[in-house]
């Protein structure tokens, strides 16, 4: 299958399979107008398989989505056929109205208007918790 | 402002420091007899809890101070539909520290983010519960006399169990003590705490569904009840609620010097007849926990002495 290049836009690449779909939702791409592609199960050399995003217009990424689902994930800026830049997204310490809490049991089930807030608290593993109930954070 | 949201709010010295002002206050009550004359405590409880809010409450009189507030939501602007956080604010004008319980975990750190007023967190939901904790450590020490080396057993509740938790977070900080979870499978300490408090913290601890195998290695035994509140099944709550019953015959086991605790009320897992065993601490408990929280409040509100 071949998916031509871009010349103006960015590149989401090395997005662990089958993480893309959520990724596109949650960066809000079907509501552009330009070409976007969603590439699946894409061969990758350092895990078996990668999704990769192709957006054929330059945008502001949440970058904190990116390194929340895998700090792994590199995104490149594409100008004139060419990568004028890479960035890798960094492990956020803190992410506000990004997930939810599922807890029942939280005061953001009731209290209006309160951002739901997660912090890093364990950067070896990844792992997030709602700073009012301490529930784990399960996915974006 | 200081406030006190979790146990982990307050260092091991400041700890140490409410045990002694705590001890001072049990050996010398005269000198504090009116030390906060002219202040006023609000007790904001939207859950019902009879002994946490009478524990402040005497708190406060004795310290020579008033005290304001309601026992349950159904008779607070909550039933209106009123946010805590505007309740907050308008306590605040009212009072110069706020004792708050609320069934939603998270709401006393939602307050504390809204007023100039310091915040005693005196349970949210199945969280945390700091105050009951205070008790639980001044209990320890003033009848083991020290925290360092000591087998903890904690035994019923221990995924709902708020009191519990909090206990754990504050006994890891301390030297080589061990930490033996006693519950049926559905009720087993949560992995937050092991993950992040024991295992982080290098703490030692067992996990087991049989108390009497137990019960002869541990310094402290730690009853919990099962807590209707906390379950959304009714027939999951019938189905768990005896799981383990402390009898006299049980207490044979145990070592002469263990001391049993319990946060109260109890419903059954305390047989009647223990409650004469010089190990039954969990009325001497109540007390102390009243002596502590006059300590708390002194501090948060930085009454110097």
């Amino acid at each position: 299958m071949i998916v031509g290049k871009i010349d103006n836009g960015i590149v989401i690449d090395h997005i662990p399979a089958g993480k893309g779909m959520e990724l596109f939702t949650d960066l809000k791409l079907d509501k552009l107008d330009c070409h976007v592609v969603l590439i699946k199960n894409a061969d990758s050399k350092k895990h078996a398989k990668k999704d990769i995003i192709k957006v054929n217009e330059t945008l502001d990424l949440n970058y904190d989505i990116l390194g929340f689902i895998d700090p792994n994930i590199t995104v490149n800026i594409i100008k004139n056929g060419e990568v004028i830049e890479k960035v890798c997204p960094t492990v956020p310490e803190v992410l506000v109205n990004l997930i939810f809490c599922k807890n029942p049991r939280c005061i953001t089930t009731t209290e209006q208007e309160l951002p739901h807030e997660f912090r890093l608290t364990d950067r070896e593993n990844g792992i997030y918790r709602c700073i009012y109930c301490e529930t784990k954070a399960e996915s974006v | 402002m200081r406030h006190l949201i979790s146990i982990l709010d307050l260092s091991k010295e400041e700890i140490d420091q409410l045990i002694d002002t705590a001890n001072d206050i049990i050996e010398f009550p005269e000198k504090y007899a009116e030390i906060c004359k002219g202040k006023k405590l609000a007790t904001l409880f939207f859950e019902p809890s009879t002994r946490t809010r009478l524990s402040f409450e005497a708190a406060m009189y004795e310290l020579g101070g008033n005290v304001l507030g309601f026992s349950e939501a159904g008779s607070s602007s909550t039933a209106k539909g009123e946010s805590v956080s505007d309740t907050i604010k308008v306590v605040s004008g009212y009072a110069d520290v706020i004792v708050m319980r609320h069934p939603k975990e998270g709401a006393p750190l939602v307050a504390s983010m809204k007023t100039s007023k310091p915040i005693i967190n005196a349970g949210d939901g199945g969280h945390n519960h700091p105050t009951q904790t205070l008790a639980d450590l001044i209990t320890i020490k003033r009848e083991k006399g020290h925290f360092e080396g000591l087998t903890i057993g904690l035994c019923g509740d221990l995924k709902f169990g708020r009191t519990v938790h909090s206990l754990v977070e504050a006994l890891s900080r301390y030297e080589n003590v061990h930490f033996v979870m006693i519950s049926p499978n559905e009720l087993r300490m949560p992995d937050y705490v092991k993950q992040d408090i024991l295992k982080h913290g290098n703490v030692t601890f067992e996990e087991t569904t049989d108390l009497e195998a137990v019960l002869g290695k541990l310094d402290i035994l730690y009853m919990t009840r099962v807590q209707r509140e906390r379950f959304f099944n009714e027939a999951d709550y019938i189905r768990l609620k005896d799981s383990y019953i402390l009898t006299p015959k049980k207490l044979e086991l145990a070592k002469e010097d263990m001391r049993i605790l319990h946060p109260l009320p109890r419903v059954n897992e305390i047989s009647v007849a223990v409650d004469d065993d010089p190990r039954a601490s969990y009325f001497r408990q109540t007390l102390y926990g009243k002596y502590i929280r006059m300590a708390l409040i002194l501090m948060l509100m930085g009454v110097s002495l």
